[in-house]
């Protein structure tokens, strides 16, 4: 665990989350909680064909799963639904530029397993067990 | 305010034999309601069931007086003894209570062990709970007849190292004086609750007379995440506890999605409490509450 996890990018993205509320026209959604600790992430998503043309979420929970969460949703924007598939445990770290630990993990990963729901979900496909693995 | 352990058990139980729970209300200060506590006596429960002190809020209950009470109407009382024991001198005959349970590893013995207190008249007329070895008195084919407690509910071979590490740590306690145990933490409690005041934004759950708690102090800082705070606690070498405490319940009626909290034990200094609470006003500073 590092002791720069909360950097600026971090807190500012926990303090002013963006692509943060509701997407009235959205054709996708999902809603995860992580049992652990508490957190709650929805995810609304618009998708035109296989693109995700745009996207919202709301949550509620710590400064690493609220982030990574915001971060997550400038990335995914304008993303082809393959391109979504492939994200992993290691693309977040990457979006933090992070590693809060093993402790932390899930808060790290809630965001993503709520946009993969809503993705599958919508393509009427069962989410692989492990999308994380990668 | 109840654990866990002192919960889920008895839904378990109300499951299979239809028995009904009720609970104590709490108060404010995170003390039992004692009209809450009253209205429930007069429903004439056969159990009473709490915890001698509470991990999650620190409050020391009333068990003498509330065993005297649920006495009169013949319930039996049955203690969670496991933040309790390690702490403060305990004398489960004065208490009066019919059972006591200690956990091993929260009064520095090793995992897998603990210590249940049962009253022996009790115990005589109890069934076992489990069979195998050492429960018997004697088995033939078609039954078996039972081994005196506290035998009959020792089925099976014992976890002889645990009780070994369990007996050192006794020794070891009992040796330091578990009236110096409680003055050390009572003392560590009333610093440490008297520097957190001065913490703005800090939110102290649980009862602030350290006669009416023990050294488990929870506390929320501003709208920073448990999970948050003690991760950069940890990153400053101070261990804390953030979560649910096994106590989901008593989270709903704090309204809150989880607590930070700091224990002291034997070995904390008041110098340590200086530090945590550095890296209190750090955190503050650093998420901008």
């Amino acid at each position: 665990m590092s002791a720069d996890l909360y950097k600026e990018a971090i807190l500012d993205h926990f303090r002013h989350p963006r692509n943060y509320g509701d997407l009235p026209d959205a054709n996708a959604q999902a809603r995860e909680a992580n049992v652990l600790c508490g957190d709650v992430i929805e995810m609304q998503l618009r998708l035109n064909g296989d693109r995700i043309d745009d996207l919202r979420f709301r949550g509620q929970g710590c400064a690493v799963s609220m982030a990574s969460t915001s971060m997550l949703t400038e990335l995914a924007k304008g993303k082809e639904v393959s391109e979504i598939k492939r994200l992993g445990k290691k693309d977040m770290i990457r979006l933090l530029r992070s590693d809060p630990g093993p402790a932390r993990t899930e808060c790290v990963l809630l965001g993503l397993k709520v946009l993969k729901m809503a993705v599958y979900a919508h393509l009427g496909v069962k989410m692989p067990e492990e999308p994380d693995a990668a | 305010m109840e654990h866990h352990s002192n919960i889920v058990p008895w839904q378990m139980l109300a499951k299979e034999k239809g028995i009904k729970l009720d609970f104590i209300r709490i108060d404010d200060n995170g003390l039992l309601d004692s009209e809450s506590f009253q209205e429930l006596i007069k429903k004439r429960p056969k159990v009473l069931s709490l915890a001698h002190v509470s991990n999650a809020l620190g409050t020391i209950n009333p068990v003498k007086q509330m065993a005297q009470e649920a006495h009169t109407i013949g319930a039996t009382v049955v203690v969670d003894g496991a933040q309790s024991v390690p702490h403060m001198p305990v004398d489960i005959a004065d208490l009066k209570c019919d059972f006591m349970a200690v956990s091993g590893h929260k009064m520095l013995a090793p995992t897998g062990i603990g210590m249940l207190y049962g009253r022996g008249d009790l115990l005589e007329h109890m069934e076992p709970f489990m069979g195998g070895g050492e429960m018997i008195r004697e088995v033939h084919l078609q039954d078996a007849s039972w081994n005196d407690p506290p035998w009959r509910f020792e089925a099976g071979t014992p976890n002889v190292e645990g009780a070994i590490g369990l007996g050192a740590a006794v020794e070891y306690l009992s040796s330091l004086g578990m009236q110096n145990v409680r003055r050390h933490e009572k003392d560590i409690t009333e610093y440490a609750l008297k520097k957190m005041q001065n913490v703005k934004d800090l939110v102290v759950y649980g009862p602030r007379d350290v006669e009416k708690r023990g050294a488990a102090i929870a506390f929320n800082l501003g709208d920073i995440h448990a999970h948050d705070l003690a991760t950069i606690l940890d990153t400053q070498g101070i261990a804390i506890r953030s979560g649910h405490h096994c106590a989901q319940p008593l989270m709903e009626r704090l309204n809150v999605p989880a607590t930070s909290r700091a224990s002291f034990y034997i070995y904390n200094t008041k110098r340590e409490v200086d530090i945590l609470v550095r890296a209190l006003e750090s955190a503050r500073r650093m998420f901008r509450v």
